[in-house]
């Protein structure tokens, strides 16, 4: 069965099951508008440092959600906080204090190195 | 003798009311604070789906209360509401009573004020307009900037006051994204050399003929769509607009140049329709819209028995659901009517 | 009779926290740093020391602070302080006055009626017992009104009163017992002698008519003492320990101690010296306007005491600075709420009371961290070379209006100068030293300050009050830090701003970080008299109210600043005014979304008063259009 030719390849999906999710559940427990997000994109077009880099508020908060927790470690260090996307955000998503949360719940969790 | 009933607001869902409920036998006021009957009606020049053009339906709700049972009252405005007994008591602002047997409320809706989004710059950039201003460019035929040169690259974006907790309104206009894409085309129609492009978060085309159009916007016309919300507008130095935006598909910055921003200013309860229900006791919702008493079976149905409902003063609608609304709430006001003496 | 056993709890109870004081003391003391360890020696034996006294005298006895906010209040505080004390100093003279001899051991003087039954029955001995009546009335009277604080806060004039752990509820209660138990104790025993005077004297033979006042007198002196002894052993572990620690406390200010933005002994006994008073409670927008009650300096100054985890309440706050406004002990609170929030999550390393006694720093979690810098991504650029550097800052983008007339009024006054951040530029830092993340905050004030010492300009102009507050305290620049308010005053004085007047009714909305923040109160009130009518409000100047869109509060939802926005919006527009005018782009934003009335910045309403001449005009279209070259 495993042969067959309609599986996904590996490297693209996303294994939502065994991804750790650990890190979203520990910002939804604390900051429950980050559940309003609707991937508008208001935040990432508004980012000072979205202005220098690849750094982009809603990707980061999609790929915490669905766990693909590695390429947010990375990038999370590079927001300045400096609130211009609360100001914009159509769903008022209090998006600094996620940022900070997940800077937290790495920082506690054994499973990642900074 | 034939029962009274007044009907405030001369919009599409006014008209329309006035005009049945005077087929029925009744003697119809219709208040109107404006000179001219026809609501927002008279700001647009094409309808969407189909593109008729808007006076064809103007001209259908001024056949159709054009007779001797319905007195317009344009230019009026009501300053004391109340009910006795079964009887209500309006007084206009000119100092008149008016005794009616019912109500029908048809105070429709606001466009958003565009200014209130500061950050798109309407008001600040001179070639940031709204979708209304759009109509009246249509209307006369010329789509132009402000130096009267033709816009080679035209942004519209969607959203602007709806959808959008910052300004207060967390619900969804419902016509915008359609209106959005009917004007996207109609630009391309008057200027083929101009580039259009749509910024939205959600394309909602619910409506009978909607996508058909939005497909006819992709496919004829070239229209391009761009999923992101617009964080903000600046201004070149040559007087071109500069707009933020994310292309969240791309899931990339993009940052454009444009010499025209349109804004879909979203629907909200007109300052006419919070003032009646500040003087009526009318109920209003979160949203700010009379709240019906039930949104399933009794849309037309207030608080204060005898009046009643019509049209966008409780929530965004369409032309067709405006005067489907309206009948409605003239079948109420029948049915209410026969048990009142 | 010179002893009785029942004195035992109070001699344990007072030398307990004699001692246990001078020990807290010595350890804070070795505590401080060296600088600070000089400033106490040299204020010991210096002007600090006199100035101390008084102010001890006035703040910690007669509650001057207190009284002026809050005469009710303030009449609660100064009867058991100043009642208690005028007690003990009148006691112990009478003691040693009337008493079988001099230098009495302190037990005499507060049980003086029980060792001298007899005393008082004529004369000046009669007088002076009419003194010690009246003092103690004077306590209980306040007392009374402490009770009902309790139980009905509404008493005092108070809105909110601080919730209580076990040790300071047992606290209270024996110190709510000292007074009554005195009171009694004294009548019992007047009653049974036939003296005492108008208090104890009226109350003892009115007792003594229907009870057995000899067998009676006996358990309240034992009940009196009993009260005294728990309240001293406690105090060190409950709230009351601000007795001690203010004395301490504003010794250590008066010799120019600061708190600095570090923990240390002034901030440990910053958080001593809170008498949980609650003034802070009634002044926090939180509390009033978004029924946030658990996050107050009371309740931040307790948790720190108790050793909890207080990064929640810490990072809760508005940081508008009226508490500390309003603070009658002077305690920096803010400034100890923004050390906490740099030292974000600890562990709680104390489980039960009396390890209170003995106070340990707490174990901070260790960061992890690859040592590599946060924004090392920003690039390095070449500003030209300019007189005046206009620093919009990252809000002003969200207010287009604010920022065009700025260009505006810049143009017109002629200054050569660059708009710095015109294609958006990088963050001032503050946001994050809000956060509490000042090694970050360091990485942007660097990049920052390279980028304007480059450009050799030698002012500063910035429309956002967040960015000038960052610029004056932590960016090192040498050069002169104006908010746009200041350089639009001092264009005005020089005449090279010339503007109509516009009439308007007006009125100002103070924002924190510009006013309470960084002391600008006059500037923007000069600006806008000078071009509209400006008028009063409730909330001016050092009582101004926050718009609620606070980029110090990390965790407060969207809904809860937008009932602050209406509040504050709602106060401030009472009075119908035309125009409410600020000088923040972030209060413009947060303020708009909440009234009807038009919100506009100082620089929008320069910008519509500025007369520019035709010539002028075209003078600085070129200008700005040279300004454009030099930029590509």
């Amino acid at each position: 069965m495993e042969k067959f030719g309609f599986t996904i390849s590996k490297i693209r999906q996303i294994d939502y099951d065994s991804n750790d999710r650990s890190i979203a559940d520990y910002i939804y427990e604390r900051e429950p508008s980050f559940r309003l997000c609707i991937e508008c994109g208001g935040c990432s077009a508004t980012c000072t440092t979205g202005n220098y880099t690849n750094f982009s508020l809603r990707e980061l908060h999609i790929l915490i959600k669905r766990g693909e927790n590695s390429q947010v470690i990375e990038n999370l260090k590079k927001c300045m906080l400096c609130g211009k996307c609360i100001l914009v955000c159509p769903r008022g998503v209090n998006t600094r204090n996620i940022v900070i949360l997940a800077r937290q719940a790495f920082q506690k969790s054994d499973s990642y190195a900074i | 003798m034939s029962k009274h009933v007044v009907v405030i607001g001369a919009g599409v869902a006014g008209l329309e009311a006035a005009g049945r409920l005077s087929k029925a036998g009744f003697y119809v006021s219709l208040l109107e604070k404006e000179v001219k009957t026809g609501g927002h009606l008279n700001d647009w020049y094409k309808l969407f789906p189909d593109r008729r053009n808007s006076s064809e339906v103007k001209h259908y709700l001024d056949k159709l209360t054009l007779n001797d049972g319905i007195k317009i009252l344009s230019g009026t405005t009501i300053e004391k509401f109340s009910k006795r007994k079964s009887h209500f008591s309006i007084i206009t602002d000119k100092g008149n009573e008016i005794i009616a047997d019912a109500v029908v409320v048809a105070t429709g809706f606001d466009l958003f004020k565009s200014a209130r989004k500061e950050e798109y710059g309407y008001g600040i950039y001179d070639n940031v307009i709204t979708s209304a201003e759009l109509e009246g460019m249509f209307r006369n035929d010329k789509i132009a900037l402000c130096n009267g040169k033709i816009p080679g690259a035209i942004g519209i974006v969607h959203c602007v006051g709806s959808r959008d907790e910052k300004v207060g309104n967390l619900y969804c206009s419902k016509l915008c994204c359609v209106t959005a894409v009917k004007q996207a085309i109609e630009i391309c129609e008057h200027l083929p050399e101009s580039k259009v492009f749509c910024f939205y978060m959600d394309m909602r085309m619910g409506g009978a003929h909607y996508e058909e159009l939005y497909r006819e916007a992709q496919e004829k016309w070239g229209v391009n769509f761009i999923r992101g919300k617009v964080s903000e507008a600046g201004e070149t130095i040559n007087n071109r607009l500069v707009i933020k935006v994310e292309d969240t598909l791309a899931g990339r910055p993009l940052k454009m140049e444009l010499d025209m921003l349109v804004l879909m200013a979203g629907m909200e309860m007109s300052d006419g329709g919070k003032k009646i229900a500040g003087i009526s006791g009318l109920n209003t919702g979160e949203n700010r819209f009379f709240s019906a008493a039930d949104p399933h079976y009794g849309s037309n149905i207030s608080n204060i028995k005898g009046v009643f409902y019509a049209g966008t003063c409780t929530a965004p609608m369409n032309i067709t659901e405006t005067i489907s609304h309206a009948r409605a709430a003239v079948s109420e006001v029948m049915d209410y009517l026969k048990d009142v003496n | 009779m010179q002893f009785d056993p029942f004195v035992i709890p109070f001699n344990i109870g007072l030398y307990f926290i004699l001692f246990y004081v001078v020990f807290r003391c010595v350890i804070w003391f070795r505590g401080l740093s060296r600088p600070d360890k000089l400033r106490l020696q040299r204020g010991f034996f210096g002007n600090a020391f006199v100035l101390s006294l008084k102010e001890i005298f006035l703040e910690s006895l007669l509650h001057k602070k207190i009284l002026k906010t809050n005469i009710r209040l303030g009449y609660m505080h100064m009867s058991l302080a100043f009642g208690w004390f005028l007690l003990i100093f009148f006691g112990t003279i009478e003691a040693d006055i009337f008493g079988t001899k001099h230098l009495n051991a302190p037990y005499k003087a507060i049980f003086f009626r029980y060792f001298n039954p007899e005393h008082g029955r004529m004369g000046f001995e009669a007088a002076y017992g009419f003194l010690m009546d009246l003092i103690l009335a004077f306590i209980l009277s306040g007392l009374i009104l402490a009770i009902s604080k309790r139980f009905y806060s509404r008493v005092v004039g108070m809105k909110k009163t601080t919730k209580l752990k076990l040790s300071d509820k047992i606290a209270l209660t024996s110190l709510w017992l000292i007074f009554p138990s005195r009171l009694l104790a004294e009548s019992f025993t007047s009653g049974t002698y036939g003296n005492g005077s108008f208090l104890t004297g009226t109350l003892g033979s009115w007792l003594a008519s229907f009870l057995p006042a000899q067998q009676m007198a006996y358990p309240f002196w034992l009940l009196y003492s009993l009260s005294l002894g728990t309240f001293f052993v406690l105090l060190p572990v409950t709230r009351y320990m601000h007795i001690p620690a203010e004395l301490f406390l504003i010794f250590m200010r008066n010799c120019g101690i600061k708190t600095g933005d570090k923990s240390g002994t002034y901030t440990e006994v910053q958080t001593y010296s809170c008498s949980s008073c609650g003034i802070c409670i009634d002044a926090c927008q939180l509390n009033f306007s978004a029924g946030i009650t658990n996050i107050q300096p009371a309740y931040l100054m307790k948790a720190i005491r108790n050793n909890d985890d207080v990064s929640e309440i810490a990072n809760n706050c508005l940081l508008c600075g009226r508490c500390d406004q309003k603070c009658p002990v002077g305690i920096e609170l803010s400034p100890i709420r923004m050390i906490q929030r740099r030292v974000g999550d600890n562990e709680n390393v104390f489980t039960n009371i009396y390890k209170g006694y003995f106070r340990k720093r707490l174990h901070n979690i260790p960061e992890k961290s690859n040592g590599q810098l946060s924004y090392n991504f920003l690039p390095v650029t070449d500003p030209e070379k300019v007189d005046v550097l206009y620093f919009a800052g990252c809000m002003t983008h969200l207010t287009p209006s604010i920022k065009n007339s700025m260009v505006k009024i810049l143009d017109a006054s002629g200054v050569k100068y660059k708009f710095i951040d015109e294609q958006g530029g990088v963050c001032c830092g503050r946001p994050l030293m809000l956060a509490g993340m000042d090694k970050e905050a360091r990485e942007l004030i660097n990049y920052n300050s390279q980028l304007f010492w480059k450009s050799g300009a030698h002012t500063l102009v910035t429309s956002c009050p967040i960015c000038y507050k960052v610029f004056k305290e932590s960016y090192y620049l040498g050069v002169e830090v104006l908010h746009h308010s200041q350089f639009i005053k001092s264009q005005i004085e020089e005449g090279s701003l010339k503007m109509n007047f516009l009439r308007k009714k007006v009125v100002y909305h103070t924002p924190c970080d510009l006013g309470r923040g960084s002391g600008v109160y006059d500037e923007p009130r000069f600006v806008l008299k000078h071009v509209s009518r400006l008028e009063k409000s409730k909330f001016d100047d050092e009582n101004s109210l926050c718009c609620g869109g606070s980029l110090a509060n990390l965790k407060l939802s969207s809904g809860k600043k937008y009932k602050i926005a209406q509040d504050t919006a709602a106060e401030l527009t009472k009075g119908n005014p035309e125009i409410l005018a600020t000088a923040c782009p972030l209060c413009k934003k947060t303020l708009s979304s909440a009234t009807e009335t038009r919100v506009a910045d100082i620089s929008e309403i320069v910008a519509e008063a500025l007369i520019v001449t035709s010539v002028k005009r075209n003078i600085n279209k070129q200008v700005s259009s040279i300004r454009e070259l030099a930029n590509i």
